[in-house]
């Protein structure tokens, strides 16, 4: 005790002293102020880069020798004769880069919330090597994305696993990721695979902190298994639901590194998402349009900018409609 | 906002970047064989005769030197000498060693013919490095295919059209899935281009996607729709993405394949005597039987802080000796005139001998618009879109017509963006 207040005054006489020089209304802008300094020159800085090469154009790196262009990049993004055709557009790849986030973001999220529940719920019950299982379903989580895509890319090229079984089974060799329809598919069955075990996690916290005595007492009442389920588990699960799906929501928006090493964007442009389109079009050109990329980033970040507010107010509604899990 | 910007860029810098110290040269070097191994031992060499300056031999790999030295060099940081492709398009970032070097005769008596592909202008009469090889595009062939066929190899002067033809009958004789393949690369399928009757540029110097590309780009997409190509090669990937079809004829899965000199090793070490194969002369169009040149260069880069020792080593590696060693322990064809008039005894397998004899009797069949879309410093404004669009048209996201049109207008987007 007696250590504890000597501590206290070692650090009471600088900040005295520190509380004179800046001031009292001050000095709490003196704690922040390391983070501000890092959340400012690795976040804010960037986004005020990004905004500069937005609005200039040229090949130039450095954003003073970068003509200033105005409008001019979001415009030919958006240059199109029918926003539904991409094909009429000036920037097709960025808008089937669109449709396809989309599309996977859709299709993607719906199906990872579904088996990540089921899981889930599965593993909240006792079964046996429960243990074991939660780690399998999470082991793929913590593998890099770059690693995922290569195996799964060793079992789905031409030469790969599934063609041998194939093939040893006398049926003929399928193009899995060269097939527009079969290279889709694996994108979102790869990742579903990659990122299931996180947000089985999630839910399974959100499973096991519902009372159990609410269980008990529908059963008391003969409630069935599904009305227990729709009843308690679905509306008490709410909040944790809709977290993971905002979450998965954003990951599938952001997509790109598994499918980029097991696809390329490919065949043609059919699993191309828009975090590629903006990595080509910066990085990847031998002419590199870094206004039209950083562009197309901001509008990714309006995106996923509504997402986040939808997640928060969903969130929040969602807490203030929970049903009251006791009495008083 | 200039301290934010130089403090943003220093920052992107600083995570690509790797910075000299004094007395010590940073080169980047990728391999398409073992030439960073020899080039490691050539700076041991050198450093033991200049016992004032290190060498450090970074080894990348290839898609680093396309997608992240440009970055580097446009922050002003990366390494002091790099082992580039993109010739002309790097252009601005190359220092000049011409103060550096001992005989700049030397080099413009040796080295003549290639150093404008480095230069960024026809005014620009600097030294910017040396080409570690010359290669020459053109087509191998499974021979093994052929006798099992029983289908004569087309002569020399054979079009396109007959190697297609020969190479299905092979293909349906010896139950190949497929008959010709060719590397996704706009480089690549210029030579046929060319030889189709593609000039690249127009009256006024600009380029242009003229009746000669669009009848090559026609054969290309009929062949991958009838079968005679692989769809995955050029549609299996997106965008403007490389990717050769050395393992489809690796395994005998295509009968023809073209690609160029700097895969004989490849051939060599990972197909040996597994089956015969032989480089064959580039087949011929109306306009000429060519292939395209390329390869690459050691350049000395701007931002370094030891130009000095950068000129030393080039000078060294660029010295007759050394450049024979490296030209026969790396099996490429020597762009040093002197040596390749003396000829290099390179210490390798009858096949690879072959095909060497092969890729150097081209050289001289090179179309000069060959030379003159290499020597264009913007020539990937032309080669990435062919890649991407022609992809598309293949798998049928896009109508060939359409990809044609998206190649025209991809070109002057690239172009004028460059122009700024």
């Amino acid at each position: 005790m007696r250590l504890a207040h000597a501590a206290l005054d070692v650090v009471d006489v600088p900040m005295r002293a520190l509380q004179r020089l800046v001031g009292v209304p001050r000095i709490g802008w003196l704690f922040v102020a390391p983070n501000l300094l890092i959340l400012g020159l690795f976040t804010f800085l960037p986004i005020a880069i990004d905004f500069a090469f937005a609005f200039t154009g040229g090949v130039e790196l450095y954003p003073s020798k970068r003509p200033y262009v105005g409008g001019e990049n979001f415009a030919t993004l958006f240059e199109c004769t029918d926003y539904l055709d991409p094909s009429t557009c000036r920037k097709d790849l960025f808008w089937r880069s669109i449709f396809n986030t989309a599309k996977f973001a859709v299709i993607q999220v719906g199906l990872m919330v579904v088996f990540s529940l089921v899981t889930a719920l599965v593993l909240n019950r006792r079964v046996i090597g429960r243990g074991f299982f939660r780690g399998v379903f999470f082991y793929p989580v913590l593998l890099s994305p770059v690693v995922v895509a290569l195996v799964w890319k060793w079992v789905l090229q031409r030469e790969g696993v599934l063609n041998a079984f194939l093939t040893g089974a006398g049926q003929s060799p399928i193009g899995w990721l060269t097939d527009a329809s079969w290279a889709f598919f694996w994108c979102v069955f790869v990742s579903i695979w990659a990122h299931m075990g996180f947000y089985t996690l999630i839910l399974l916290a959100g499973l096991q902190a519902i009372p159990s005595d609410l269980y008990e007492a529908a059963e008391m009442d003969s409630a069935s298994p599904r009305r227990r389920f729709v009843r308690i588990t679905l509306p008490l699960l709410m909040p944790t639901l809709i977290v993971v799906l905002v979450l998965g929501l954003i990951r599938a928006v952001q997509v790109f590194d598994e499918v980029f090493v097991l696809t390329g964007g490919g065949p043609g442009s059919a699993t191309m998402f828009i975090v590629q389109f903006i990595y080509q079009t910066g990085f990847a050109e031998s002419i590199r349009l870094y206004g039209l990329a950083a562009a197309a980033s901001l509008v990714l970040a309006a995106t996923l900018l509504v997402l986040t507010i939808a997640q928060l107010r969903l969130t929040r509604r969602s807490l203030d409609n929970r049903p009251a899990t006791r009495d008083g | 906002m200039r301290y934010a910007n130089h403090i943003a860029v220093a920052a992107i810098a600083a995570s690509l970047g790797t910075a000299a110290w004094a007395g010590e040269i940073r080169v980047q070097c990728y391999s398409d064989g073992n030439e960073c191994e020899v080039t490691a031992e050539l700076a041991k060499r050198f450093e033991a005769q200049n016992s004032d300056v290190k060498v450090a031999i970074d080894k990348v790999p290839y898609k680093a030197v396309l997608e992240q030295l440009p970055v580097q060099l446009a922050a002003g940081e990366g390494p002091d000498i790099a082992r580039v492709t993109d010739l002309g398009g790097l252009s601005k970032y190359y220092l000049d060693i011409t103060p550096y070097i001992k005989d700049p005769k030397y080099w413009e008596a040796n080295f003549g013919r290639t150093l404008p592909w480095m230069r960024s202008s026809p005014s620009d009469k600097g030294i910017y490095g040396m080409m570690t090889q010359l290669t020459v595009t053109g087509p191998y062939v499974n021979k093994t295919l052929f006798e099992q066929a029983n289908v004569p190899l087309p002569g020399p002067k054979a079009t396109w059209d007959e190697w297609a033809d020969a190479t299905r009958k092979v293909a349906k004789a010896t139950q190949v899935p497929f008959a010709i393949a060719f590397d996704r690369s706009g480089h690549r399928f210029s030579g046929p281009a060319i030889s189709m009757g593609a000039k690249f540029f127009d009256a006024k110097g600009e380029l242009v996607i003229d009746d000669g590309y669009k009848a090559m780009a026609k054969k290309l997409y009929d062949w991958n729709k009838d079968g005679t190509m692989p769809k995955e090669v050029w549609g299996g990937t997106g965008g403007s993405t490389y990717r050769d079809a050395f393992e489809e004829f690796a395994n005998a899965r295509v009968v023809m394949y073209l690609s160029g000199s700097w895969q004989i090793k490849r051939m060599d070490t990972q197909i040996g005597k597994k089956f015969d194969w032989v480089a064959v002369p580039n087949p011929c169009g109306p306009a000429a039987c060519t292939g395209i040149p390329g390869g690459a260069a050691f350049v000395a880069l701007k931002r370094t802080k030891n130009p000095k020792d950068v000129g030393r080593f080039l000078d060294f590696l660029a010295s007759e000796p050394v450049y024979t060693e490296y030209m026969a322990r790396t099996e490429n064809i020597p762009a040093h005139e002197g040596v390749a008039k003396k000829g290099v005894d390179y210490k390798i397998s009858p096949q690879s001998r072959a095909a060497l004899s092969t890729f150097v009797a081209e050289v001289p069949k090179l179309s000069p618009v060959a030379y003159q879309i290499q020597g264009y410093k913007l020539n990937r404004a032309i080669f990435n879109p062919t890649a991407a669009r022609l992809g598309q048209a293949i798998v049928g996201e896009i109508t060939l017509d359409d990809a044609l049109k998206r190649i025209s207008a991809d070109i002057d987007e690239q172009v004028k963006a460059a122009a700024k």
